[in-house]
C-alpha cells in the first residue's frame, strides 16, 4: 500500500505485505495509551484505511505497562501481527519489552526525556512546556510526530484532532503541530482518500446494533470487559431517547430489565462471566415467564476473578446451560463490526419474536478491540409480532408456542407473568397436565426458533470452500484464523449462531471435510462438545488460555505444525 | 374501568385459616376499590410479589401482576416504574424474602426514593419452608434450622429503612384493619419510596396473636416529618419478645423521587444512530 520506492528501505520484513502498517504505543497506565491509539487509528481511518486496535493493559489504574497496537490495512482486519513497523515509547519498558518485535527496518519514536533508545527522539516536555500544555497532551504530540514520520501532511491530521479531542482542542493542535514540525518524514503512507470509516470498539458496535434493533433501555453494573458498552450507551442515551441505568448489582440489573420488559420496553443488559453468574436465577425466570431480554456477555479469563482485563472463550457452555430447568435461548457470537451491529439488532428481534433470552457472546478481544466498520450499515428488519386475542391470556397456547405479548396498562385486560409453573392466564398451578402443556409450548417455541435460525447465514465460511481440512472456530478468533490460514488450502467454518445450533447449515458447510482442526481460547475446547453432539469429531484442537489473543504469525506457526 | 370484573380472582385460596395474609388482602382490595372510585383505573395498578406464603396474593387479585423471585420484588418493581411512571406499583414481600435474601434491594430502593410501595408481610418466620427463623425473629427463637435457638438479635427494619433514606415508613398490624387500610392507601399515594411493615401472625408456625393484641398501640402520628422523632419511635420496639409496639406512620417526608420526569423522545431513532456513526468517522 503505502511505501514509495523512495523509502523502500524502511520497509518491513519480507513476510509483511506492503499493504499495511502496525504501530505499537506503549507506556504506563495513566499515560492514556489507549486514547493515543484511538487518535492514531482515527487518523488512519480518515486516510481511508481499515483499522484494528488491540489494547493490552493490566487491571490497575496507575503504573504498570500498557500497550496497544494499531494496525492499518487496505482490507478489513480484526487481528494484530507480531511484526511492528513503528513503536511509540512513552516509557523504557516499551522499548525493553517490544523492540524485538520491530520489523527489519522498523523504528522507534520515543520520549527522549524518559526513554533511551535508538530511533527518533522527541522531547515531549520540550514541546509541551513552552506551550503550557499538560502531560497527557504527549498523546497528541506523538500522533503529530508519527504521521510526519509516515509522511502525512499536517492538513490531513489537524481535522481529525479537532474532531476527536474534546478538552482544549486548540492547545492540543498547537502541540501536535509543533511535534509534527520537529521530526522528518521517513516513510510515505499513501493517502487512500474517501470520507473515512467509523471507528468504534466492539462493545460500541454491539451497542449501535442494540440501538438499531430498537432497545428502549440498557441496564448494567460495571464489569470489565463489558463496561465500555455501558459507558457508550450512557453517553448517547439522551440523543437516542433510551434509558440507561446502573443499579446496585447484576441481580438487580436483570430483574429490573424484566420489569422494563413487562411494562413493554425493549431492554438489554450487559456483563462478564462473574456478573452473569449472579444473573442466572433470573435468567431462568425469563425462561419460565417468557420474558424477552437481551444479554450481552463479554468473556474474560476465568475461573472466578481470573484475569479481569484479558480474554477467553470459556463461557460458551456455561451460557448455553445457565439457569435451572430447561428453556430455549439464542446465542450469537460476532467476530466483525458488521456482525456485531447486525446481531445486536437481531438479538432484540429474536428476543421479542420468540420471547426468549437472546445472548450476544463477546470477549475481551472483541469488546475492547477497536475496529473501523462499514459506514452504511443496513437498517435491520424486525419480525412483526403476532396480535393478541381477547379476553387476553398472557400464556395462550398457539401452534408455534409463541403467546402474543401485551403490556400494562391495557384497558379491560389483566396481564400476569409468573415464575411458577402457570396456566394460560399466568396463575400459579401444580396441575400435571398444565405443567406439560406449558413445557410443550416452550418446546414448540424452541423448535420454531431452530427452524428460523438453521440457515446458511448462521454459519460463516471462509478459506478454500472445497478444502478437505477445515478449521472450526467461533467468535473473535475468526479474524486471526482467517489471516493465519491465508495461502493454505484450508476451509474455515465458523458458526455465528451457537444456540440453538444450526445443525443442517453446519453439515452443509462441512460437506467433503476430512479433517477438522478446532481453534479456541479455552482450556477444554468448548465447541468440541457441540461438534460431537452434531456428529463431528475434531482431529486437532488448538487451544490458548493465557488470556492473550494470538498474533497472526503466532497462530500461523501453530497451524503450520498441524495442517 | 373494569366494572363487572371482580377484583378477587376465582383462584382457590390456600392460606391457612386465621392467616394474617387475609387481612392484608382485604385491606388492599379496599384500597384498590377506593382508588378506582377516585379515577385511578385498575389497569394502571401492577402488583409484584416475591416467593413465600405472602406472594400468593397476586394470584388472588384480578389485577396486573408480576410473580417474581424470592427477595427480588423491588428490582422488578423499580424496572416497571422506570419503564412507565404512570403505573402504580405495589410490592408484596415476606420478611425472609425482603429482609434476608433481598435486603440490598430494599436499602437501595429507599436510597433512590423510587416511587413504589412495599408491603412486608412480616410474620417473623418462614411459613412456606416450615418454620425457620427470619431476620426479624426474636433472640433465642427455635426453628427447624436452629433447634438450639438463634444467638442473633433481630434486625430493626424500621431503623434500617430510616437510615437508608426511605421517605415513608410505617408499621401496621393485620388485626388493626382500619389503620392497615389507611396506611396502605397513604403509602400507595406517597410520591416516593413507601414502606409498610405489617406485623401478622403465622397461624401454623408462629402465632403471636395474644402478644401483639396486648402490646400494640397506635401512635398519634405527630411530628412525622421529623427524622429524629421517627428514629425515636422506630427505636421503641426492637422486634423483641416484649413490647410495647407502636403502630402508625413513623416518618413521612418529600424529597426528589425516582425516576425523574423525562421529556418524551420524539426524534427518529434510526437517524440518531446514523448521526452517531457519522460522528465517529
Amino acid at each position: 500500500m503505502f511505501i514509495t520506492d523512495r523509502v523502500r528501505y524502511h520497509l518491513l520484513t519480507e513476510a509483511d505485505i506492503v499493504t499495511e502498517c502496525s504501530v505499537l504505543i506503549g507506556g504506563k497506565a495513566g499515560d492514556g495509551i489507549s486514547q493515543a491509539g484511538q487518535l492514531i487509528g482515527s487518523v488512519f481511518a480518515s486516510l481511508g484505511y481499515h483499522v484494528y486496535q488491540y489494547t493490552d493493559y493490566p487491571s490497575l489504574i496507575r503504573g504498570g505497562h500498557n500497550y496497544c497496537i494499531v494496525r492499518a490495512a487496505e482490507r478489513p482486519v480484526t487481528a494484530y501481527r507480531s511484526g511492528i513497523d513503528l513503536i511509540i515509547a512513552f516509557d523504557q519498558q516499551t522499548v525493553d519489552i517490544h523492540s524485538r518485535r520491530l520489523t527489519d527496518r522498523g523504528t522507534i519514536l520515543y520520549d527522549s526525556d524518559r526513554v533511551k533508545a535508538t530511533g527518533i527522539p522527541l522531547s515531549l516536555a520540550g514541546i509541551i512546556n513552552p506551550l503550557e500544555g499538560v502531560q497527557i497532551m504527549g498523546n497528541t504530540a506523538m500522533t503529530g510526530a508519527l504521521f510526519r514520520v509516515l509522511g502525512i501532511p499536517w492538513e490531513r491530521i489537524e481535522p481529525v484532532l479537532r474532531r476527536k479531542i474534546r478538552a482544549q482542542p486548540e492547545k492540543n493542535i498547537q502541540i501536535g503541530n509543533a511535534a509534527w514540525n520537529q521530526v522528518s518524514s521517513q516513510m510515505e503512507v499513501q493517502d487512500l482518500g474517501g470520507s473515512g470509516r467509523p471507528f468504534f470498539s466492539g462493545n460500541e458496535w454491539i451497542g449501535l446494533g442494540l440501538l438499531a434493533g430498537g432497545i428502549d433501555a440498557y441496564i448494567a453494573y460495571p464489569m470489565t470487559p463489558a463496561s465500555g458498552l455501558l459507558h457508550f450507551l450512557a453517553g448517547v442515551a439522551e440523543e437516542t431517547g433510551i434509558t440507561v441505568y446502573h443499579p446496585e448489582s447484576e441481580i438487580a440489573v436483570i430483574l429490573m430489565a424484566q420489569g422494563f420488559v413487562y411494562a413493554g420496553k425493549k431492554t438489554a443488559v450487559g456483563t462478564s462471566g462473574g456478573g452473569f453468574c449472579l444473573m442466572t436465577e433470573a435468567l431462568s425466570l425469563a425462561g419460565q415467564a417468557e420474558i424477552p431480554v437481551v444479554i450481552v456477555v463479554s468473556q474474560r479469563t476465568g475461573p472466578s476473578t481470573g484475569l479481569p482485563t484479558y480474554t477467553a472463550q470459556s463461557d460458551l457452555l456455561f451460557i448455553r446451560h445457565a439457569g435451572q430447568g430447561e428453556f430455549p435461548r439464542w446465542i450469537a457470537a460476532p467476530a466483525t463490526p458488521e456482525e456485531a451491529y447486525r446481531l445486536g439488532a437481531r438479538a432484540v428481534d429474536i428476543a421479542w419474536k420468540y420471547q426468549v433470552p437472546a445472548f450476544i457472546l463477546s470477549d475481551k478481544s472483541f469488546s475492547e478491540g477497536i475496529f473501523t466498520g462499514d459506514p452504511d450499515m443496513q437498517d435491520p428488519v424486525a419480525h412483526p409480532l403476532s396480535a393478541p386475542s381477547f379476553p387476553y391470556q398472557r400464556y395462550a397456547d398457539t401452534p408455534d408456542g409463541i403467546s402474543p405479548i401485551l403490556s400494562p396498562p391495557y384497558t379491560g385486560e389483566v396481564i400476569k407473568v409468573n415464575s411458577y409453573t402457570h396456566d394460560y392466564q399466568g396463575i400459579t398451578t401444580e396441575d400435571p397436565d398444565m405443567t406439560v402443556v406449558m413445557a410443550d409450548k416452550r418446546k414448540r417455541k424452541a423448535q420454531a426458533l431452530l427452524n428460523y435460525i438453521d440457515r446458511d447465514e448462521s454459519i460463516i465460511t471462509g478459506g478454500n470452500p472445497d478444502g478437505k481440512t477445515c478449521i472450526v472456530c467461533w467468535g473473535s478468533v475468526r479474524g486471526q484464523v482467517t489471516e493465519a490460514a491465508e495461502g493454505s488450502e484450508v476451509r474455515i467454518v465458523s458458526p455465528l449462531i451457537l444456540e440453538p445450533f444450526p445443525g443442517d447449515a453446519f453439515r452443509k458447510a462441512m460437506r467433503g471435510v476430512e479433517r477438522i482442526v478446532v481453534v479456541e481460547e479455552s482450556v477444554s475446547g468448548q465447541i468440541v462438545t457441540i461438534l460431537r453432539e452434531q456428529g463431528f469429531i475434531p482431529d486437532e484442537v488448538l487451544l490458548r488460555y493465557d488470556g492473550r489473543p494470538s498474533a497472526v504469525e503466532e497462530l500461523s506457526a501453530r497451524l503450520g505444525r498441524v495442517l | 374501568m373494569n366494572q363487572g370484573i371482580p377484583l378477587v380472582s376465582g383462584t382457590k385460596n390456600t392460606w391457612c385459616p386465621g392467616c394474617g395474609n387475609f387481612a392484608i388482602q382485604h385491606a388492599v382490595r379496599f384500597v384498590i376499590e377506593e382508588l378506582e372510585r377516585e379515577g385511578i383505573p385498575r389497569e394502571r395498578i401492577v402488583l409484584v410479589s416475591g416467593i413465600g406464603c405472602h406472594a400468593k396474593i397476586v394470584d388472588y387479585f384480578q389485577v396486573n401482576s408480576f410473580y417474581s423471585l424470592h427477595g427480588r420484588t423491588i428490582p422488578v418493581a423499580t424496572g416497571i416504574k422506570m419503564a412507565n411512571p404512570d403505573l402504580y406499583v405495589i410490592c408484596f414481600a415476606g420478611d425472609g424474602d425482603l429482609y434476608a435474601e433481598g435486603l440490598d434491594h430494599l436499602v437501595h430502593a429507599a436510597k433512590r426514593n423510587v416511587d413504589i410501595t412495599v408491603i412486608c408481610h412480616n410474620n417473623r418466620v418462614y411459613g412456606l419452608t416450615t418454620g425457620q427463623y427470619t431476620p426479624t425473629s426474636p433472640y433465642g427463637y427455635k426453628g427447624r434450622s436452629t433447634p438450639q435457638g438463634i444467638h442473633e438479635s433481630p434486625l430493626n427494619v424500621i431503623e434500617v429503612l430510616l437510615g437508608s433514606g426511605a421517605t415513608f415508613v410505617a408499621r401496621a398490624y393485620s388485626r388493626r384493619l382500619p389503620l392497615l387500610r389507611r396506611i396502605i392507601r397513604e403509602a400507595v399515594l406517597h410520591p416516593g419510596f413507601a414502606h409498610v411493615d405489617v406485623l401478622q401472625i403465622c397461624a401454623t408456625f408462629y402465632n403471636l396473636t395474644a402478644f401483639y393484641d396486648e402490646q400494640v398501640y397506635e401512635t398519634t402520628e405527630t411530628n412525622v416529618s421529623q427524622f429524629d422523632f421517627a428514629c425515636r419511635t422506630g427505636h421503641l420496639w426492637q422486634y423483641a419478645e416484649k413490647g410495647p409496639i407502636p403502630l402508625g406512620i413513623f416518618y413521612r417526608t418529600i424529597r426528589p423521587s425516582f425516576p425523574e420526569k423525562k421529556e418524551p423522545f420524539t426524534k427518529d431513532r434510526a437517524l440518531a444512530v446514523k448521526e452517531i456513526i457519522s460522528r465517529y468517522s
